[in-house]
């Protein structure tokens, strides 16, 4: 690891003030991703900015319809949270199977969402639930916010603070794990929300994408059997040692029923 | 039996208190005063010319001690890294032995090959200026799969050596066994691949190197499984050390697994690089750099051929293979797939001819050597699956045709046709035990049960033998080691009666500290905890020849009994003096030496007393002191054997394999702590499931760049991958040895990848299916099952 700058700040705005600042500051959450690539020497920042402590960036608020959650909240409170567990269960199902319990009690979602790893789990929820992504300077709509390979509609300098997330009127979350890295090979989340039937997938494609031929199926008919046929095409999917496109298209299509399956049974709200 | 804590008593291990509280002692724990830390740089390139390293560019880089490179290797007259056996192929030519310089010469010739050491006064500063260093290369096409690197037109290793091919080696009978396929009602036949495997141990290796400018002596610690023959080859024949002027150290060892068995380059640099700064040199191997520096293993493309009888008996067996070397041969490289291989083809059948032919070739990857099993589970994984093949071919069951070839009980010693002289065994026993355990016959039902829930139930069996204890170094020397294979022991007894033991074996995991304490415990009636097991330090132990290929117990534990009778031995003398009786009425049991028939007794600590205080001693015929060393030989291999039978459930929509239960039925010998065994054989299994079901080294076909270069990619087995296994032993004493001891070391990763696959087979062979390569990954799968769909819907 290259020597840096460490910084605690006492507030966001003294962050995004050093964010500025800094010749290359990164942002540190859990340091689950950023310190790894630190280690390669992937990423030499000047300066790392611990937003892990901000107080208003971590918690839970459930409201009539919505959950906030704060950036720096860890897998792990998301998990075992009594009240995400109440309004969407598949929510704190997906959290709770997020890597290992050391990745899940340090790892946040702000950390995950703003990394948009191809296979990281959370962009599926924040896209099937149609989540708004909440910054230091506006708010983000999810379907505008996952535009490629590690890449988001976030400024180099903005901060996400918040998470709100709808509430649906039922939702699920299967995840078909990479079998060395257990990070998702492909995960899909379908979700009944107020506005119409989501369905967004990860791990296939370079970053979170929706199904929507699989949402057109579903909103005539909810049921796993209405899936049948449709697919995703395999052109431009992922293809790597462990699965080649053709397969991680037909692991969306099992997975996606698996998931309507799910919700017809009322496994998950 | 003679102790509460003797040979076969469940005992925990004595170790564990201090593994268990993190007061183990490794080499990265290590610091010396004034040591400096040591980073490779590595090649990136899998074959490439060096034009230039601009070493003087990093000189001057903060704490930057030195920076050395394979020139200064040749500058210095320091030799290649030697290996440790020598095959001779056909018509008696001798394996291509090309020179492997510790750090590269000229050339690279696998992507991870050390270019460069570069020693700072910290690790930081030592990575900077390792990342600074501008090495000129001139990439070349490399020479990546096995099969590729034989063409005439692939890019060649080495000059001298045409066609990258290594030796062209064969065993047993190719006139009698055409004969015998020319007659056969049957013949079955197979092509398969064994997937190159990375193996990784807990402990990333280590090593320092420690010259003392004032006595001129070295030391090396290192992550080792072989501390005495790492002092042999390094420092008489790499950098030229008197024997008595350098001292190897293997302190507590986190897994070796055979990989931490060979004389790595590293070890000689960090050594050779002390002498010449006169600082100790200190290197940790990180997780990623282990992907590209530990040898790999594995890595087989072969065809093989079963000529069966009308009623299911086999009449010959013929196998041809082509094994990778890799980039260069490791210590025991050429043996794996020649001698551990071949040799091994027989397997628990009466095949009256067989013949196996190996082409060992060179590549642009790291070198293959030695893994658990080594060579075994590659030769049990072309037999069983082959055997499998012609059972279902000519409708016979899988156990049954088994049992129609398993040579009986009553004809050990059996003299197979490939060189194997198998002393003792009972695999129609262990067959008989294992389908029960398993429920075979149940299994009807439980497929039912299974493809009600949409699942492909499939079962598989394997009864296999393997060959361990190596060596006697008789047989071995003929078969090409260039070493010895015996092992040492001495038995100090201290004038208190306790007592320490010196072995040559190593313990890195295995529990010797517990099991050979408890051998010289049933021996001497000395209860474990007086007894404390010394190894892994050249200073303190006799010259021994380390632990690997299951040789600990069956040789390094044989040599400690035959210490243990020297002792009693002259216990007896001395007790004879004592008690005033002739030596052959002194009785020795129960930790007592007694005049047979009365109760006139010396205890052990009264005789260790009397043997260091002499006052009342035999001092006209006998030198005082009760201290005594031996050295055993083997008179042959031992050869553990067993049948596993597993079953795996397949989601058909995903391709994903459950292993839902495992049974192994293993003869190891004498058992002297059933916790340890059982232990090994969880492990070992673990092992050949990871081979059977997710682990893959993958290379880039071109580049030779690795693919599955950490844990994100390369897939270990986790606990929850495995069922809960049924374990049992069914023991035939070995016949050879005074403890009747085999070895379990290796056995569950031998038997394991066969069984698995058996299953996975089993599991599609109504979409028939004969063969799958390993790993069984889901892709894999998946693939096989939406092929097979597809071709049946077109008809
Ligand atoms: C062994 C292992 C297994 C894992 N398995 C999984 C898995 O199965 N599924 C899965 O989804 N993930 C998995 N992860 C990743 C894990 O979920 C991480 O928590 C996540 O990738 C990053 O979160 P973090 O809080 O650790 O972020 P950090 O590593 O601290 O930061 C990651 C990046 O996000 C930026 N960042 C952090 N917070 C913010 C913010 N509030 N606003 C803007 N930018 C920000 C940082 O600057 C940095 O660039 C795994 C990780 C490990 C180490």
């Amino acid at each position: 690891m290259k020597d840096f700058v460490y910084h605690r700040p006492s507030s966001l705005d003294e962050a995004t003030g050093l964010l500025a600042g800094a010749e290359d500051a990164k942002l540190l959450a859990g340091g689950m991703t950023l310190l790894p690539t630190m280690k390669q020497r992937l990423a030499m920042p000047s300066d790392i900015i611990d937003i892990s402590g901000l107080s208003g960036l971590s918690g839970i608020t459930v409201t009539a319809d919505s959950v906030e959650i704060g950036a720096a909240t860890k897998h792990a409170a998301v998990a075992s949270s009594a009240e995400v567990q109440a309004v969407i269960p598949a929510l704190a199902k997906l959290a709770g199977g997020i890597g290992d319990p050391q990745v899940r009690n340090r790892g946040t979602m702000g950390g995950s969402v703003a990394n948009s790893d191809p296979a990281a789990d959370y962009p599926a929820a924040v896209l099937g639930l149609g989540a708004t992504i909440v910054t230091d300077r506006r708010s983000i709509d999810a379907d505008s916010f996952f535009t490629g390979l590690f890449e988001t509609a976030l400024e180099e300098d903005e901060i996400i603070t918040k998470i709100v997330f709808p509430i649906p009127e039922a939702a699920a979350y299967v995840k078909f794990p990479s079998p060395a890295s257990r990070y998702a090979l492909v995960g899909v989340f379908v979700a009944k929300t107020k506005g119409g039937l989501r369905v967004a997938v990860t791990g296939a494609g370079p970053c979170a994408f929706r199904a929507t031929d699989f949402e057109t199926a579903l909103a005539k008919e909810f049921s796993p059997t209405a899936l049948a046929g449709v697919t995703v095409p395999a052109d431009g999917l992922n293809a790597d040692i462990h699965a080649d496109a053709e397969y991680r298209a037909h692991l969306v299509g099992v997975t996606a029923r698996r998931a309507v399956a799910e919700i017809a049974n009322g496994g998950a709200a | 039996m003679s102790s509460a804590t003797g040979i076969g008593v469940p005992l925990r291990r004595k170790e564990d208190k201090r593994f268990l509280t993190g007061r183990g002692n490794y080499v990265a724990d290590m610091k010396l005063a004034g040591m400096v830390q040591a980073v490779f740089v590595r090649s990136p390139h899998a074959h490439a010319l060096i034009k230039g390293i601009d070493t003087a560019s990093v000189m001057g880089m903060d704490g930057v001690v030195a920076v050395l490179t394979g020139e200064d290797l040749a500058t210095d007259g320091v030799g290649g890294i030697p290996c440790g056996w020598g095959i001779t192929g056909k018509g008696g030519v001798a394996m291509k032995e090309p020179p492997h310089p510790a750090m590269a010469q000229g050339k690279v010739r696998h992507a991870g090959e050390a270019v460069a050491m570069v020693m700072a006064e910290t690790l930081e500063q030592a990575r900077e200026a390792a990342e600074a260093l501008v090495v000129d290369y001139d990439p070349l096409p490399a020479a990546v799969g096995v099969l590729d690197a034989m063409h005439s037109s692939a890019p060649q290793l080495f000059d001298d050596v045409p066609g990258n091919l290594c030796y062209d080696w064969d065993v047993g009978n190719e006139r009698a066994t055409d004969a015998a396929f020319a007659k056969a009602a049957h013949i079955s036949s197979i092509s398969l691949v064994n997937n190159r495997l990375i193996p990784n141990a807990m402990e990333p290796r280590a090593a320092i190197g420690e010259f003392n400018p004032g006595t001129g002596d070295y030391t090396l610690w290192t992550t080792s499984q072989n501390p005495h023959v790492i002092k042999l080859l390094m420092g008489n024949f790499v950098l030229n050390i008197p024997q008595h002027k350098l001292r190897v150290v293997a302190p507590d060892v986190g897994g070796g697994f055979g990989v931490k068995s060979f004389h790595y380059p590293e070890e000689t640099l960090v050594t050779w690089a002390s002498s010449k700064i006169r600082r100790p040199v200190k290197w940790v191997c990180e997780r990623s750099e282990g992907f590209l520096s530990d040898a790999h293993a594995r890595d087989h493309v072969t065809t093989a051929e079963l000529a069966l009888d009308e009623d299911g008996k086999f009449l010959g067996l013929r196998v041809k293979t082509v094994a990778n070397m890799g980039a260069y041969l490791s210590t025991f490289g050429p043996n794996i797939p020649s001698n551990l291989y071949g040799l091994l083809l027989a397997g628990v059948y009466t095949t009256p001819v067989i013949y196996c032919e190996v082409k060992a070739v060179f590549t642009n990857t790291l070198p293959v050597d030695a893994y658990r099993g080594a060579g075994r589970p590659e030769a049990t994984f072309v037999l069983e699956r082959l055997v499998d093949i012609a059972a279902t071919e000519m409708g016979i069951a899988k156990d049954e045709i088994r049992r129609r070839n398993i040579i009986p009980k009553e004809a050990y010693p059996y003299q197979t046709p490939v060189i194997m002289e198998y002393d003792s065994g009972d695999p129609a026993g262990c067959l008989d035990k294992a389908l029960e355990a398993a429920d075979w016959a149940g299994f009807a039902d439980r497929k039912a049960a299974s493809a009600a829930e949409g699942k492909l139930r499939g079962i598989g069996l394997c009864t296999y033998i393997e060959a361990c204890g190596l060596a006697p170094s008789r047989i071995a020397g003929r078969l090409g080691a260039r070493a010895g294979l015996y092992e040492s022991a001495a038995i100090r007894v201290h004038p208190t009666g306790d007592i320490s033991v010196f072995t040559g074996s190593h313990t890195h995991g295995q529990g010797h500290e517990t099991t050979f304490a408890q051998i010289v415990s049933e021996q001497l009636g000395v209860p474990v905890d007086k007894i404390d097991i010394v190894h892994g330090d050249t200073a303190k132990v006799q010259f021994g020849m380390g632990t690997y290929a299951s040789r600990s117990l069956a040789v390094g534990g044989v040599a400690l009994a035959k210490a243990g009778d020297k002792i009693i031995a002259k216990g007896k003398k001395i007790a004879a003096h004592m008690l005033e009786a002739s030596e052959s009425d002194i009785e020795f049991g129960g930790g007592e030496f007694r005049v047979a028939g009365t109760d006139r007794a010396k205890s052990f600590a009264e005789i260790a007393l009397a043997a260091y205080v002499p006052h009342d001693y035999p001092l006209e015929v006998m030198e005082p002191g009760l201290e005594e060393q031996a050295f055993y030989d083997p008179v042959n291999f031992t050869f553990p054997g067993g049948a596993h039978i597993a079953e795996v459930e397949i989601d058909p929509e995903t391709g994903v394999v459950d292993l839902v239960a495992y049974t192994a039925v293993d003869d190891v010998g004498t058992v002297i702590n059933p916790l340890v065994v059982d232990g090994q054989i969880h492990g070992g299994i673990a092992q050949g499931v990871g081979q059977a079901l997710f682990e893959n080294c993958v290379y880039d076909d071109e580049s030779g760049q690795l693919l599955s270069g950490s844990f994100m990619d390369y897939c270990m087995p986790r606990a929850d991958d495995l069922p809960r296994m049924t374990v049992a032993t069914h023991i035939t004493a070995c016949a050879h040895n005074a403890l009747g001891v085999k070895g379990c070391g290796e056995v569950g990763t031998i038997g394991s990848p066969a069984t698995v696959m058996n299953a996975v087979v089993d599991a599609l062979a109504h979409l028939g299916v004969t063969h799958v390569d390993m790993p069984a990954s889901p892709n894999r799968i998946w693939r096989i099952i939406h092929n097979a769909q597809s071709a049946m819907a077109a008809e």
